[in-house]
């Protein structure tokens, strides 16, 4: 049985602080930042920014499971004038737009529906952007805006069926309870018809068996499972079916990506041919062991977390040194295409110095790079992750 | 599909939909007096966290922000104050 002490000396970079002054390192330059445990319906976050709240995972949590415990879950909102109560029972989702039935409906209604259940990465468009080289302004997120879950809740499709689409329509357009400052754009986001009536894009209810935390979307969000979430639209009120391109703020300026195979431009560009983010690439990560850690010579147990983002994981490598070869890890269960999945290793150390490589292959062919794609926003970062580890 | 629907269900039978509220807890302790600018004319809509934990960034960088706060959010930035507020978030968190 290791003691705490020991198992923090195993995580390296957390060993050194005192607990007086313990900080979260994110491991790039002005990344360190305070823990909270002051915000409702969560337990101890990383700290990024009060209002409106950035709250990070710390990263010791995705070691613990495949499934990020709604406490711990990140939280990401726009605009400080988020909802600051809810009663569910007052609450309506409204189909309005290019609808032959607009509806207006309570969360009894919309519990009577058919239901789906599955589990899907949330992953912020800019997590990690603190890593990003050259730096970019935004949100300095470590790898915590993430997070895995199982949502339940009705299909989109069966709620526009109900309301009924109008021959011509070409998006429909999300909205949720939080408002802009006086002027500024309302946060709406969009997907094409076909998308929306997929049968997968969700209205969720429940995450990992429970309401969703008022932080997290309270009472209904959006779930686009592969996709940036960014379009997970929190606390959903509204939704719009549009027969026009969406030519809202969030979708035709904000969020957008270069529009090349892997939506990286030369660091520095600012003109390019840019397209709405979308769809999320494969990333995999080391949980049990900390970049600089030290570690006794032998055999170690390895193990981390996957994800194929748009499709399955199809295969996950691990480097000692440093990407120049590769060895097959064994996967853990299989708990949807779209979430988390366990992956476990077993690796030799020779006393020295190692840099550890893990890579994830996804189903669709994407496979992360071994240097992150640079673009004006800090999206889509999924660089291959690399721990230096010295044997003693 | 009988199992999944039957477990759907209880999953509905045993999640709560109660009123929730939230306050925001207290923001940072403020920037220092030298930033005194910045705290009156940014953080109205945002804690200042996010401007002390930004990388060093360009004045181009800066100004393009203070821009960008102006035309999409409608910050109420006076545009005399703008060299100064440009000054004062270089002197926080410029290259």
């Amino acid at each position: 049985m290791l003691s705490r002490r020991q198992t923090l000396a195993g995580l390296g970079a957390l060993a050194a602080a005192p607990a007086w002054a313990r900080e979260a390192r994110l491991g790039f330059a002005n990344g360190d930042r305070p823990y909270t445990s002051a915000f409702a319906e969560k337990g101890e976050m990383i700290l990024q920014r009060t209002r409106a709240p950035l709250l990070e995972t710390p990263f010791e949590v995705f070691d613990e499971g495949v499934f990020t415990p709604n406490d711990r879950f990140y939280a990401r909102w726009h605009y400080q004038d988020i909802p600051l109560s809810v009663d569910p029972r007052a609450h309506r989702l409204k189909v309005t737009g290019a609808v032959n039935r607009p509806l207006s409906l309570s969360l009894a209604e919309l519990l009577k529906l058919p239901r789906v259940e599955l589990a899907a990465v949330n992953q912020c468009s800019g997590n990690s952007r603190g890593h990003v080289g050259p730096r970019v302004a935004g949100a300095q997120w470590g790898h915590g805006a993430m997070g895995n879950a199982l949502w339940t809740g009705v299909p989109l499709k069966a709620v526009l069926e109900r309301a009924g689409i109008k021959a011509g329509a070409v998006a429909v357009r999300f909205g949720g309870l939080d408002e802009p400052p006086p002027d500024a754009p309302r946060f709406l986001k969009s997907l094409a018809v076909d998308h929306a009536l997929d049968g997968e894009v969700m209205i969720a209810f429940a995450m990992n068996g429970a309401s969703l935390p008022l932080l997290n979307g309270y009472p209904l969000r959006l779930v686009v499972p592969g996709w940036f979430s960014t379009y997970w639209v929190k606390a959903l009120s509204t939704i719009e079916v549009l027969d026009a391109a969406d030519d809202n703020f969030w979708m035709k300026t904000a969020y957008r990506i270069p529009a090349t195979a892997d939506g990286g431009v030369a660091p520095g560009t600012s003109q390019f041919e840019s397209v709405p983010i979308n769809t999320m690439p494969p990333r995999s990560f080391v949980t049990n062991l900390r970049d600089g850690a030290v570690v006794p010579p032998g055999p170690r147990a390895l193990r981390g977390i996957a994800f194929g983002g748009a499709s399955a994981v199809a295969k996950v490598e691990i480097s000692r040194d440093g990407g120049a070869s590769w060895l097959p890890a064994a996967l853990g269960p299989d708990q949807g295409r779209y979430g988390f999945r366990r992956w476990e290793a077993t690796s030799d150390f020779a006393p020295g110095t190692a840099t550890l490589a893990v890579r994830c292959a996804a189903a669709d062919g994407r496979v992360q790079p071994m240097r992150g794609v640079w673009n004006p926003g800090g999206y889509l970062y999924n660089a291959v992750e690399q721990l230096k580890v010295r044997v003693a | 599909m009988k199992v999944l629907l039957l477990s759907a269900l209880a999953l509905a039978a045993s999640v709560t939909f109660k009123p929730k509220s939230f306050d925001y807890p207290a923001d940072p302790p403020g920037l220092p007096d030298s930033a005194e600018l910045v705290t009156q004319n940014c953080t109205g809509c945002h804690s200042s966290e996010f401007l002390a934990a930004q990388p060093k960034l360009s004045r181009a960088t800066w100004a393009a922000e203070v821009a960008k706060m102006r035309k999409v959010y409608h910050a109420p930035i006076d545009p005399a104050d703008d060299a100064k507020l440009v000054e004062a978030l270089v002197a926080l968190r410029g290259e």
